[in-house]
């Protein structure tokens, strides 16, 4: 498989890896995926009190676009709110890795872990 | 084998296929250029020539598996043997019945062919093995129906290396009058094949597995009894009506010459190989959370089948491009299935996922291995600090038990 080169950055030098306490108010975590089909994400954000993104972290289990798509989504993370974040597309994603085709479900996961994120920061400060 | 001229991975692939030996390379140039002729051609020293050096290479092939050298048919390869044995035997003997056994775990090329079959009216069984890879001889027993007309199992496994008993399956087969095929293309040189006394009907053979070219394999024919197939090729009438198309002569030299090489040091190479073999067992399962795929005792030494729990096979290969090996992943292939080997032998979906397939040869050296081991050691070590199913492990979460959002 023939990758990108910001696939391979991504993979060779992922950004944000970790994870912060999933119980803290401000935290909201989002798991996607399963380990049967060959790739788990876990997408944390972290709210400052304006109400902004100021920090995100990940863990992936999962093929090379996975891990770059997870990675390159902490950055975006950071400095949105949470409507911003929501808005992000697996489209943006994969065009910005340039996935080949069948390797877009890894950045349509990563949309959906950003989405699943979100909501449980969303039910918390509820 | 490192090729430093284009700073090449060092190769751990020696089951997807083998460098060509360099004396068989050798062997086999001249009968490009000047002894070009064409072994069928009977009225010149040519033709002469060529035909003279596809039978000594026919007598290699027959001295290496204690066969008579006409019982050995010429082909393009392992696959298209597979598929000259398994159609054209099933359709000789239909008269008996319609009904085809064989393993789940086969390679590609046995199973579509047995496929085919299927499409042509046979019925077929693919028997599951057992957790390490073999078959249980009971079970296949009571797979057996009157109309069984032929049985196809491997020798060597291509992804796990087990060696299966084909001398009790194929005792069996003679005492219910089946046909036996056996796809030996990953045994000719790891494991002694003696057709005076097995009880086989038909032995796929492949050039390229036992450093000879690729492009040329031979199919063994037995002659007591006589064992008749349908030709799948028509033409010319070479190799007894069998299989017609000119010979390769060149390939065919080559395929000789390695088999000639292969007897004479097999058994040297296999106890090095065993070693080696030893030493990355060691090495790698010294590594947490490591499964080895496929029976320990009863396999070839040149080959390990390691699950690397909680990374994914395909993140592993990319990080451990110093090396060239293959994995039972999904994301390795075309399809998105994990590869069906391991999940014949009832291995989790995860744990197929992150498979390597550790292949080594006569050309792999300690220094080799001693890499790998250390490669392996750190790049799972990063790749489980990424991996969000290893921190779960850690903190005592039963995977099993976690409702994943499935997509």
């Amino acid at each position: 498989m023939a990758y990108s080169d910001k696939v391979l950055d991504h993979y060779e030098n992922p950004r944000n890896v970790g994870s912060f306490n999933k119980d803290d108010s401000n935290v909201g975590t989002g798991m996607v995926g399963a380990p049967a089909c060959g790739d788990v994400m876990k997408l944390q954000i972290k709210m400052g009190n304006d109400g902004i993104i100021e920090d995100a972290k990940f863990k992936t289990y999962g093929c090379g676009s996975a891990i770059a798509s997870s990675s390159l989504v902490t950055e975006w993370l950071k400095g949105k709110s949470l409507d911003q974040a929501s808005e992000i597309k697996n489209s943006a994603i994969a065009e910005e890795l340039a996935l080949p085709p069948v390797k877009i479900h890894c950045s349509v996961l990563a949309e959906d872990a950003i989405k699943a994120a979100v909501e449980d920061l969303k039910t918390k400060q509820k | 084998m490192k090729n430093k001229l284009y700073d090449m991975p060092i190769y751990m692939d020696y089951s997807a296929t083998t460098p060509v030996d360099p004396r068989v390379a050798e062997k086999m140039i001249p009968y490009i250029t000047e002894d070009f002729g064409n072994p069928a051609s009977r009225s010149h020293p040519y033709g002469w020539t060529a035909e003279k050096a596809v039978e000594n290479a026919r007598k290699e092939i027959a001295l290496l598996v204690n066969a008579d050298p006409r019982e050995i048919v010429w082909t393009s390869g392992a696959t298209e043997s597979n598929n000259l044995a398994i159609k054209g035997a099933s359709n000789f003997y239909s008269k008996k019945g319609k009904h085809i056994i064989t393993l789940a775990t086969e390679h590609k090329a046995v199973i579509d062919a047995v496929r085919e079959c299927e499409r042509n009216g046979y019925e077929a069984t693919y028997m599951e093995p057992e957790p390490n890879g073999l078959l249980d001889i009971e079970k296949f027993k009571s797979t057996i129906r009157p109309d069984t007309v032929l049985v196809s199992v491997m020798l060597v496994n291509n992804e796990i290396g087990v060696i299966q008993d084909i001398t009790a399956i194929g005792n069996i087969c003679r005492e219910n009058n089946i046909i036996f095929h056996v796809d030996a293309a990953q045994a000719t040189g790891k494991v002694k094949i003696d057709l005076e006394t097995l009880p086989v009907d038909l032995m796929s053979f492949s050039a390229h597995k036992t450093y000879g070219p690729k492009g040329v394999g031979a199919l063994y024919v037995r002659r007591k009894p006589r064992i008749r197939i349908e030709p799948q090729m028509h033409g010319g009438g070479h190799e007894r009506g069998m299989r017609s198309g000119t010979l390769a002569t060149h390939q065919i030299v080559g395929m000789g010459e390695a088999f000639r090489i292969a007897r004479e040091e097999m058994d040297e190479e296999n106890n090095r190989i065993k070693n080696l073999q030893a030493k990355l067992l060691k090495g790698l399962t010294e590594i947490e959370e490591t499964y080895i795929n496929g029976d320990l005792e009863k396999r070839v030494p040149h080959n390990l089948n390691i699950s690397f729990n909680y990374v994914e096979g395909e993140s592993l290969i990319m990080a451990i491009k110093g090396i060239a090996v293959s994995s039972g992943s999904a994301c390795t292939s075309a399809s998105l299935e994990p590869s069906y080997v391991l999940r014949a032998l009832g291995r989790s979906d995860e744990l197929a996922h992150s498979s390597i397939r550790f292949s080594i040869g006569r050309f792999t050296t300690e220094s080799d291995v001693e890499f790998t081991i250390a490669l392996l050691k750190e790049k799972i070590d990063k790749l489980r600090e990424l991996s969000p199913l290893w921190e779960m492990f850690k903190d005592g979460v039963d995977l099993e038990k976690v409702e994943w959002a499935e997509h």
